[in-house]
């Protein structure tokens, strides 16, 4: 007989006891849908890693020493409206992205951490450019990155109910350049609308100031890019001029998180709304507008990049 | 509908011995006949052998002779490193599609149709979702000999399916196997003093015991389940953890670009990785599990007690090794058994195969 499981602590649903020791006479009946939440497996507690890959130790380690460092020290975050993260089930955050190696991420799971009694494990989705290349290949799932893929959104938020980020902005975000910091790019197809609408989660946008100026890219240089077969190929303050620990190079500007109130996407009609392109659209483009508007106001009141 | 009178195909494969063997314990099953090209390297009970290599014209008479109304076809190769690429063809796609052609027309006994298939279905690639579910297709087209045979194969039985609404078709998709008795790519790979990686990739993979691939056959045999369904253990490894719970060391010896120029001159010097493999030491794959769940069938093992379980194996072999014999099989020895009016069925053969033997699994 398999060991009894547990689940580790960022399991918000451990498998019920009743769904494991289901009785045995219906057996070729199909369970309903719902219960297949139930069959996900449990973390097995002697594990380090959960199924996707993620470890808690490489995280912790790295939660302990740098992302500390840039969190508190370098980039001095103040957290408003963290009371917007739900403290249970699904929810996809939806950020402003920008900087040549992005910071915005770590330092909103960083904040989540920190600030909300809950605590909650953040995902984070990123492009599947970084799966082929070496290093970041081991590393980016090991501290909570997914590949942006809609199966994996969907099993994340509806099925483990667990916080999930995006950015619709994706590579458009990264790669703007210094003059145009603050000016959100277009949000995708509504992708992530749609997905959040599926799995009944919540959408909950968030604000980011502070990493345009900490990451600022004044130009991008073609040919070299096609040479390293890199994303792009930015001009930072330090990049590429202290080689590639030069991604690194941040400018301590001050950095500001606001979370916005959250969508409750199963008033817009359930799943089944999710076919509806017009209201997908209408979604998406209020939620940028909202983005945009608070980042105005954030950088309108702001007195100094550098002091906030 | 329960199977009563059941074909099993590729009996001398390690398969379909396995489950011939597990499915004998089972009293309502009446007539268990297997055929193959090659003679049994397991001992059974009362299996009825059939050396035929697969004409569908042959095993359509005995399919048809016999009314047998289930079907399991274990034999699909689903390991380059255990037949040429030709020979693998010829089993996987041709082989298939004969079984199929035996078992159709309009008066044909066959009432189920199991088949097992394999993950390498849906392939490896950088674009992969973290967990693929029966109704995904593989991205892109199959890098590999046995991934496009995989594919056509289980193809074909999905037409038959389509074509065939009275019988019931099972398709098992299955996780690379560990166990200490099959023969697998990684069995292999995890038995090498140190296991080679590669450089800078520490893929996501799902394993699933022996064990369990042999109660998932016989789960599909004795209840009526049509469909498509994944069998992975519950839990998805990195490949660091799983060298770790062998207790082995990982060597990242190839590099991350042009692994496959490297491998050529390798494979000269006997040293050789399989194609499928390429990609899944890189992106790895990791299936849901939860719709054969549903149908009521359980795990015995998880992917990291799989995992432990071999190295116990593989700590173990080198002591054991030699001391047990294998079994050699004699068509005189096995047909006097079944069918000498002296040998003493009644009490001995039917009472002892129901009782003294377990019934694997559920």
């Amino acid at each position: 007989m398999p060991p009894e499981r547990t689940s580790l602590s960022h399991v918000s649903e451990p498998v019920s006891d009743e769904a494991a020791q289901a009785p045995a006479d219906h057996l070729p009946e199909r369970r309903p849908a719902e219960r297949m939440r139930d069959l996900l497996p449990a973390i097995e507690p002697e594990r380090r890693l959960d199924d996707w890959g993620r470890s808690e130790r490489v995280e912790g380690a790295m939660d302990r020493t740098l992302i500390e460092f840039f969190y508190r020290y370098w980039f001095r975050a103040e957290v408003e409206g963290i009371e917007n993260v739900p403290a249970e089930g699904g929810a996809l955050l939806v950020s402003n992205h920008s900087g040549a190696l992005p910071p915005d991420a770590a330092m909103i799971a960083k904040a989540i951490r920190e600030e909300q009694p809950a605590g909650r494990p953040l995902y984070i989705t990123v492009e599947h450019f970084f799966k082929g290349y070496p290093g970041f290949s081991m590393l980016i799932p090991k501290i909570g990155g997914v590949a942006a893929h809609p199966a994996n959104v969907h099993r994340l938020l509806y099925d483990e109910r667990q916080l999930v980020l995006v950015f619709p902005e994706g590579r458009k975000g990264t790669e703007k350049l210094y003059k145009d910091r603050y000016r959100l790019r277009r949000f995708g197809r509504g992708g992530f609308v749609e997905a959040a609408i599926r799995a009944e989660a919540k959408l909950v946008p968030v604000c980011v100031v502070g990493a345009e100026e900490a990451a600022p890219i004044f130009a991008h240089v073609g040919f070299m890019q096609r040479l390293t077969g890199l994303l792009y190929f930015p001009i930072t303050p330090t990049f590429p001029w202290l080689g590639p620990l030069g991604m690194l190079g941040y400018l301590p500007a001050k950095f500001k998180l606001r979370f916005l109130e959250p969508i409750d996407t199963v008033e817009l009609g359930g799943p089944a709304a999710a076919e509806d392109k017009a209201l997908v659209q209408t979604v998406a483009q209020e939620i940028r507008a909202r983005i945009q508007e608070n980042l105005h106001q954030i950088v309108a009141r702001r007195k100094s990049v550098w002091f906030g | 509908m329960p199977s009563r009178r059941i074909l099993v195909t590729g009996l001398s494969t390690y398969w379909g011995a396995r489950l011939a063997q597990a499915l004998e314990g089972f009293e309502q099953v009446e007539t268990i006949i297997g055929v193959d090209a090659t003679e049994p390297r397991r001992e059974l009970e009362r299996t009825e052998f059939v050396k035929v290599s697969n004409q569908h014209s042959l095993i359509q008479r005995i399919v048809r002779a016999a009314e047998i109304d289930t079907v399991i076809d274990t034999r699909l190769i689903v390991n380059s490193l255990g037949a040429a690429p030709r020979e693998a063809h010829e089993n996987n796609v041709i082989g298939t599609m004969n079984i199929l052609a035996a078992c159709t027309g309009s008066d044909s006994p066959v009432r189920k149709f199991v088949f097992k298939s394999s993950t390498n279905y849906y392939g490896s690639e950088q674009d992969d979702p973290a967990f693929f579910t029966e109704p995904m297709r593989r991205p892109h087209p199959p890098r590999s000999r046995i991934e496009r045979d995989v594919v056509e194969a289980d193809n074909a039985v999905a037409d038959f399916a389509d074509k065939r609404p009275e019988v019931t078709v099972t398709v098992l998709r299955c996780a690379n196997v560990l166990g200490p008795d099959v023969d697998t790519n990684f069995t292999r790979m995890f038995s090498l003093p140190v296991v080679p990686t590669v450089l800078g990739f520490d893929p996501r993979l799902q394993f699933v015991h022996e064990d369990d691939i042999v109660h998932a056959l016989e789960h599909a045999a004795l209840n009526s389940i049509p469909g498509v369904y994944n069998v992975a253990a519950d839990g998805v490894l990195a490949l660091s953890e799983a060298i770790g719970l062998l207790g082995k060391r990982a060597l990242p010896a190839l590099p991350p670009f042009g692994t496959a120029a490297l491998l050529a001159p390798l494979r000269r010097l006997g040293f050789r990785i399989p194609d499928e493999m390429l990609n899944l030491l890189r992106f790895g794959r990791g299936v849901d599990n939860r719709l054969y769940k549903a149908t009521g069938f359980d795990y015995g093992y998880t992917s990291r007690e799989t995992v432990i379980r071999l190295g116990e194996h593989l700590r173990l072999e080198p002591v054991r090794r030699g001391h047990e014999e294998g079994y050699h099989y004699e068509r005189e020895v096995e047909e006097f058994l079944r069918w000498s009016p002296h040998v003493r069925r009644g009490r001995a053969g039917d009472d002892g195969v129901a009782a003294d033997r377990e019934p694997l699994g559920i």
